[in-house]
């Protein structure tokens, strides 16, 4: 799974154990998991309630829509342009889904099936929309996207707030719950079979939605024109690429996943609550740390969707290890600044 | 003001031309959306053009330009600060833990917020130039990091009951005018005459333009960059001092999403994001257009919600009329 440039250059070097161990650490994607797997040893040989079937399953699902979201801003990113304003798109297009479930002024011929089938439906299409406004104002009016997105940071959380009043929904309708479901629960696993069984659905979206998209972005012909448009856009040009509809790609493909990351939020819980968090940033920095080059041009979503994970799973170890909730932003902070470090060295060393 | 600054750095041969720039500078046109703003917002309620609602618009405004002035620098090279507003919290904090748990004279308390201010900053600028870490990563890295910083230390606890000396920066008048708002205007005059008449603030522009060529005249690219890290650090810190004496506690989720507003307020002002081109005076208009959008549209009965998305929309739109008019003059 760990990128494909890794698989490649193991097998050009297979004799010496120091150049394979030097390919392996070669890519964001194999530090990151190496990183993932020795935190959950470690963590657990020091407490093993950390390693409970619960706590695992919510340390993969924990940050799973924060996964989703972030295959968008992979795309974003990797064209060379940023999206601030997802936060706020998420946490109004959760709402809306919440706003869809429960209310109940629909004609009689609406049942509540087809409700809860718009309240997962509609806000994805909304995600697409706003993308699509977004996109067409940063190619064809030319405005930077960290402005464009910055303005709709505040549009979008003035829009959430008025029209929800600030309130908060309750008494979703059964059968709302999609991130509640668990899809393997009746399925025997020959190995770790509570833990597949607990797992719920958007450890499944963003298993499977990062697959499709890593796969989409290796070999179809947009997902390469976004690499190309972000590495030189000039040779892009010249090479027939059309920058603006790649770039409208990507942000409309972004405004999808953040829907769906909206969708997953929003079911997960019984209430649906207009908090507003730095999400984005959380995003950009599951992005970032998954080696995407802020530069635009480089990076995989497989490393974006193993940081979330890796964020999360640092969240969830500090409590079994007994310190205090209050630190848990500066160790974030502190690893990212590492795990940054770390891959400035390594591409470094590369090119050197 | 700047606007004759930016006149006179073409070579205009007639006083029309000259005035022709003067009118289709970023500033100017600016200026003029201010006033329009303005006078629509004054037709709506008599509270808002006052002197007293001004000044008071005044103090509120003074943080987020405190922090403003450094970031049009540091945008102007092409760089860009997130981590501001984690600093002023971690000041912050580090004022009341100063005084309140280690037991230190209150001055000292202060002078330890501001320095601590300035070494938060001197560490974006040291990593950024040394590792050649990318700003934006630098500082989100740092932003979650001075904020853990200032969480961890406080751990959950307020400071308040400071002396009664403290408040006089962040809640009385001299001569009738809000003290802190002194220090801003003082502070912005002299960012802009470095920024528009010395050889380090014209090296900001040429940075800004083109890192390499700037390098290769000489400019010691690093070492600016250095100070201007610093001193965004050092400026948030100081805007975290004002808003503990304004609001007479310390908590530690002060000066959250700082670093949008004073962003905005610089793009706003017509800085170009990718850097080489802005100005202070731009960034103050910008400034004060927001603050004064905020509390006129607040005093017409428009909910605080509802004055983001208009703040949004003025950001956007007015992006797009500079770029229109920019683009424009340059006969693109």
């Amino acid at each position: 799974m760990a990128s494909i440039t890794q698989t490649v250059s193991v097998r050009r070097q297979r004799f010496s154990p120091s150049s394979i161990l030097r390919s392996v650490l070669g890519s964001q994607e194999s530090v990151l998991l190496l990183a993932l797997i020795l935190l959950i040893v470690w963590v657990g040989s020091e407490n093993r309630q950390f390693l409970a079937t619960r706590n695992m399953v919510n340390v993969f699902a924990g940050n799973a829509y924060i996964a989703i979201a972030a295959l968008g801003m992979t795309m974003v990113i990797i064209t060379g342009n940023i999206d601030i304003s997802v936060g706020s798109l998420m946490v109004t297009l959760s709402m809306l889904s919440g706003a869809i479930s429960v209310y109940d002024g629909y004609p009689s011929w609406v049942s509540t099936d087809l409700t809860i089938a718009l309240a997962w439906v509609l806000p994805v299409i909304v995600g697409a929309l706003v993308g699509a406004i977004i996109g067409f104002i940063v190619t064809y009016l030319r405005i930077p996207a960290i402005v464009v997105t910055l303005g709709f940071l505040s549009i979008l959380k003035g829009l959430l707030i008025i029209v929800s009043g600030g309130d908060r929904i309750t008494g979703m309708p059964k059968g709302y719950a999609l991130a509640q479901i668990r899809p393997l629960e009746d399925v025997s696993m020959p190995i770790f079979p509570a833990f597949f069984q607990t797992l719920t659905m958007p450890v499944f979206f963003m298993v499977i939605l990062t697959i499709l998209v890593a796969l989409w972005m290796r070999y179809s012909p947009t997902g390469r024109a976004l690499y190309a448009v972000g590495g030189n856009a000039e040779a892009a040009r010249l090479s027939g690429i059309s920058r603006h509809r790649v770039v409208m790609t990507a942000f409309i493909l972004n405004g999808v996943f953040v829907g769906i990351a909206a969708v997953m939020n929003a079911t997960q819980f019984s209430v649906i609550q207009v908090t507003l968090p730095p999400i984005e940033l959380t995003i950009i920095t599951a992005t970032v740390v998954g080696g995407v080059s802020i530069l635009g041009g480089t990076g995989t979503v497989v490393g974006a969707m193993l940081a979330a994970i890796f964020l999360n799973t640092i969240t969830k170890a500090l409590v079994f290890l007994d310190i205090s909730p209050f630190w848990t932003r500066a160790i974030q902070g502190m690893l990212i600044l590492i795990t940054v470090l770390a891959d400035l060295y390594r591409r470094h060393r590369q090119s050197a | 003001m700047t606007a004759h600054e930016t006149s006179q750095t073409r070579i205009a041969p007639a006083w029309t031309q000259q005035l022709r720039a003067l009118l289709r500078s970023q500033e100017s046109v600016l200026l003029f959306i201010t006033v329009i703003a303005v006078l629509i917002l004054s037709t709506q309620t008599d509270k808002f053009l006052t002197v007293r609602n001004l000044l008071n618009q005044g103090r509120l405004m003074t943080e987020i330009g405190l922090i403003a002035l450094p970031m049009t620098y540091i945008i102007v090279t092409g760089g860009i600060d997130l981590s501001v507003g984690s600093i002023a919290g971690l000041s912050a904090i580090m004022l009341g833990y100063g005084w309140y748990n280690l037991g230190l004279p209150l001055e000292l308390a202060i002078v330890l917020a501001l320095v601590i201010g300035a070494i938060a900053g001197f560490a974006n600028g040291l990593f950024i130039i040394l590792f050649r870490v990318p700003p934006l990563i630098m500082t989100l890295a740092t932003l979650a990091f001075y904020r853990g910083l200032a969480e961890g230390i406080a751990q959950a606890r307020s400071v308040r009951d400071y002396p009664e000396w403290f408040y006089a920066l962040g809640q009385r008048e001299t001569l009738g005018i809000p003290n802190q708002l002194y220090f801003l205007v003082i502070a912005a005059i002299i960012t802009a005459i470095i920024l528009s008449r010395t050889t380090f603030g014209r090296s900001l522009y040429a940075i800004g333009n083109n890192e390499l060529a700037a390098r290769f005249s000489g400019i010691p690219v690093r070492r600016n960059k250095l100070i201007i890290y610093t001193l965004s650090g050092f400026m948030s810190g100081f805007a975290g001092y004002v808003l503990v004496s304004r609001v007479s506690t310390t908590r530690s989720d002060m000066g959250s999403g700082w670093e949008l507003d004073a962003i905005a307020a610089v793009v706003l002002g017509g800085t170009s994001i990718f850097g080489g081109s802005g100005s202070i005076v731009g960034t103050m208009i910008g400034l004060v257009l927001i603050q004064l959008l905020k509390n006129g549209l607040a005093l017409t009965g428009v909910t605080g919600d509802a004055t983001i998305v208009v703040i949004g929309s003025v950001l956007i739109l007015s992006t797009l009329i500079n770029s229109v008019i920019q683009r424009r003059v340059e006969g693109l």
